[in-house]
């Protein structure tokens, strides 16, 4: 803990010795894999290698064990604690929602008598995150995506990253375990469960503009959808669905429409053009202008990302390489 | 000319759209797509920029049906467009010259996905320079924080992903802190968007209970972004951030990002509070005082470090104190030197990181000072490049760093009284300080060593967007006075 949060200069033992430079190697990944690993198991460096980390694990142990690891959880319990009560004794200055500061409702206002006129949706939320402050969501959806892509970059196998032996191993075996006996439970309950959750999840994306819900609830019932599925029946039943290529093209088309309709709404509403999107009649499923649209690429990417994650993080691949 | 107000939209959107896009692409033409529009946007910054001096005027830019107080704003002057210009122009020399150490360090089938990233970051940069409003800052600061991560990890090896676990946990209890404050300011005030909040700000902080209020969400958001920029206490991720990520993230890491925080803080400090509340708030002192123990003991750090790219990233804590002292000396006079310094740094810093690994490259891969012995001799041009910031590092007048110290000496003499004494000694023992360690490492790398007549061809795709860099510096400390009339009249469009 000490070594994550401050730069302890504990790495100096480490490196201090004659052939430093191999272990530097070994340190900054240079030439580290294949060849140059193979080199350090045989030669005299892997060992020294793990006898060096034993020590520095032991030097860790020690300081943490020491004076300073006193030191630093009370100066941290300490400004936890401090922290907490300033923000407490913040709160008890804060006005009584909607009596003492009545000026301070002045946007929340405007949404509520005027967000059905002006954006044709009946849920006002949706209204609000797709329609009035829809520069933020457009952000909020990218996040998700950055999310994934970042999640991506560390757990997809690649050449750096290689499982070993034993990890290949157990994974095998999960998969034969799939295979052959099944998860006779889990199979039951998802029979059931599935068509439920996608159907809901529908629900939710598509009524996003006339009942609590949309694009970011709905995405998630079915990616929690495609997750159990997953678990169940294996990773060989939502490959059929979901390849990598599918998951790309999928994210670029739901996020590229968004982009490029909200950008087409930020440009005509600066410059003072009419847009030609019609609102429809509130309380109808196609109402609501951009929303429903927009609702369907949040969704989308949504479910994506949630079965991206748990697909990474068990396999090491979004889906089936094409 | 109207349609120019549409440029700071079009390279937000366009820099997510062209993140999405580089997941389809293979990695040689993600590069290509990435390089020809950071162009395009370098071009859109710099017709802003022309725009607004030749208007004398800034504009707002209603992101939708809607305008101030209900739907999201962005906003132009003289000042956002500056800094989105120098900050794209350093992101593509970044890009152009650390280009083929993305080929080594990165495997080959995620490449794509490290200009994805790239891209990502831009939007959020740009976002965050343009957005007029609090909120917005806060989704974008969310991206920034992710992909700032990104593309540390995407090297993957152990150091990597630890510095980026430990940047990871200091980035989201900075980014926590800052949504509170948001929300507290949020509470009070009944609004997000910056012209709003400041109006009603102007007249809540006659009212004790609120100022409470006030003075604590300002000072929980100046935690928070101070946390993510690397202000004194809080620095010590810095070197391994820094030291092990890949030289262009390294690069845009310590000379963009960090200084993007620090750009979002001095704009809610001008336009959500108002620079006449803040400059009567306690919070002042107090960044000046971390300011100046950030000089120092980043300072002390560098010379410690035995490493080269440890030294320079600790050397980056040192100028973040200097930006913070500008921002506690306060006035137009500091808040400018802060801002031109933020420039300096963005355009010497980012030299730096990406000549170590070129150096470290000539002498074996080896980024120790011991192994770096007369690197600089074996390829003179990365020697050179190292030594012009160095310089400006230090101080050497015709130098951008020079003029930022001599700017900040200014505003501290403005202020007088006991800062002007506290400032000048400080910047004159962290000079010092900054003049041990650059000098050194000069020396060592200058020295010759066993194997002086190995010359090693130089590469003109590397030289180029570096001696762009040296250009930008040399220009910033000769012709400092136009950099510095053009903040200045940014801070008066701010008001």
């Amino acid at each position: 803990m000490i070594k994550l949060l401050f730069d302890v200069e504990l790495d100096e033992d480490l490196s201090a010795g004659e052939d430093s430079d191999l272990l530097e190697n070994v340190m900054t990944g240079a030439e580290v894999h294949d060849s140059t690993r193979e080199k350090v198991k045989t030669e005299k460096g892997y060992y020294k290698d793990y006898v060096r980390r034993v020590q520095w694990t032991q030097n860790l142990v020690e300081i943490e064990n020491s004076g300073f690891r006193i030191f630093y959880t009370s100066v941290a319990v300490i400004s936890c604690a401090l922290l907490i009560g300033m923000l407490l004794f913040t709160i008890s200055f804060l006005p009584r929602y909607g009596m003492e500061n009545p000026e301070g409702l002045d946007v929340v206002r405007r949404y509520v008598e005027h967000g059905l006129q002006e954006t044709g949706a009946i849920n006002i939320i949706s209204g609000i995150i797709l329609d009035y402050r829809a520069f933020d969501t457009l952000g909020e959806s990218h996040v998700l995506f950055t999310a994934l892509m970042c999640v991506t970059v560390l757990l997809r196998i690649d050449k750096k990253n290689m499982r070993t032996q034993y990890e290949d191993f157990y994974l095998i075996r999960d998969e034969k375990y799939h295979e052959l006996y099944g998860e006779s439970i889990m199979r039951g309950v998802a029979a059931v469960l599935l068509p439920c959750l996608f159907l809901y999840g529908a629900y939710v994306l598509l009524n996003g503009q006339n009942s609590p819900g949309g694009g970011f609830s709905g995405g998630a019932v079915v990616g929690s959808g495609l997750i159990i599925c997953a678990a169940a029946y294996g990773f060989n039943s939502t490959d059929r669905m979901i390849t990598r290529k599918t998951a790309g093209l999928i994210a670029f088309f739901a996020l590229g429409f968004y982009s490029f309709a909200k950008g087409y709404v930020f440009f005509t509403g600066a410059n003072g053009i009419e847009n030609h999107i019609p609102k429809g009649q509130p309380g109808a499923i196609l109402s609501g202008g951009l929303i429903l649209p927009l609702d369907i690429a949040v969704g989308l990417v949504v479910a994506c990302t949630m079965f991206g994650f748990y697909s990474l993080f068990r396999r090491g691949s979004i889906g089936k390489e094409v | 000319m109207d349609f120019i107000r549409n440029f700071p939209m079009f390279s937000v959107v366009l820099s997510l759209f062209s993140g999405v896009l580089c997941t389809l692409l293979p990695g040689k033409k993600a590069r290509i797509y990435t390089i020809a529009y950071e162009c395009v946007l370098i071009a859109m910054a710099a017709a802003v920029l022309w725009l607004t001096v030749h208007t004398g005027a800034s504009f707002t830019y209603v992101m939708g049906e809607f305008p101030a107080p209900w739907g999201n704003e962005l906003r132009a002057g003289v000042l956002e467009s500056a800094v989105a210009l120098l900050f794209m122009s350093v992101m593509l020399c970044s890009v152009l010259a650390g280009k083929r150490y993305v080929d080594q360090d990165i495997d080959e089938s995620k490449i794509n996905l490290y200009y994805t990233i790239l891209n990502l970051m831009t939007a959020a940069i740009m976002a965050m320079t343009w957005t007029n409003d609090i909120f917005s800052g806060y989704v974008f600061l969310e991206i920034l924080t992710l992909t700032s991560c990104g593309i540390l990890i995407v090297r993957e090896i152990g150091r990597t992903t630890l510095a980026a676990v430990r940047y990871m946990i200091l980035n989201l209890v900075g980014s926590g802190l800052f949504l509170l404050g948001v929300v507290l300011m949020y509470d009070i005030t009944g609004n997000l968007l910056m012209v709003p909040m400041q109006h009603e700000i102007a007249m809540l902080y006659q009212d004790p209970g609120a100022r409470v209020v006030l003075i604590m969400a300002t000072g929980i958001i100046t935690i928070g972004l101070s946390i993510k920029s690397g202000l004194f206490p809080f620095h010590y991720w810095m070197p391994d951030t820094y030291g092990w990520a890949t030289p262009t993230s390294a690069s845009i890491l310590s000379s963009l990002v960090s200084k993007c925080y620090i750009f979002l803080l001095i704009k809610i400090y001008w336009r959500v509070i108002g620079i006449d509340i803040f400059t009567k708030m306690p919070i002042r002192n107090i960044v000046f005082v971390l300011g100046l123990c950030g000089m120092i003991f980043g300072s002390v750090s560098a010379i410690r470090a035995d490493n080269i790219n440890r030294m320079v990233a600790f050397s980056s804590a040192a100028q973040i104190g200097y930006i913070y002292m500008g921002i506690g000396l306060g006035g137009t006079a500091g808040f400018t030197a802060a801002v031109f310094h933020i420039m300096a740094h963005a355009v010497t810093k980012s030299q730096l990181f990406l000549t170590t690994p070129r150096l470290a490259e000539i002498s074996g891969n080896s980024l120790r000072f011991k192994n770096l012995q007369g690197c600089a001799l074996k390829d003179p041009n990365a020697g050179l490049f190292f030594l012009l910031p160095s310089l400006s590092m230090i101080g050497i007048p015709i130098f951008a760093g020079f003029s930022s110290k001599l700017f900040f000496g200014m505003a501290a003499a403005d202020n007088g009284g006991i800062k002007l004494i506290l400032v000048m000694l400080t910047m004159a023992a962290s000079s010092m300080l900054n003049a041990l360690y650059f000098i050194r490492t000069l020396i060592r790398i200058y020295s010759p060593g066993d194997d002086r007549e190995v010359r090693i061809p130089h590469r003109l795709d590397y030289n180029i967007p570096m001696f762009a860099l040296t250009v930008g510096n040399l220009a910033m400390g000769l012709f400092s006075w136009i950099f510095v009339g053009a903040i200045q009249q940014g801070f008066t469009m701010f008001m």
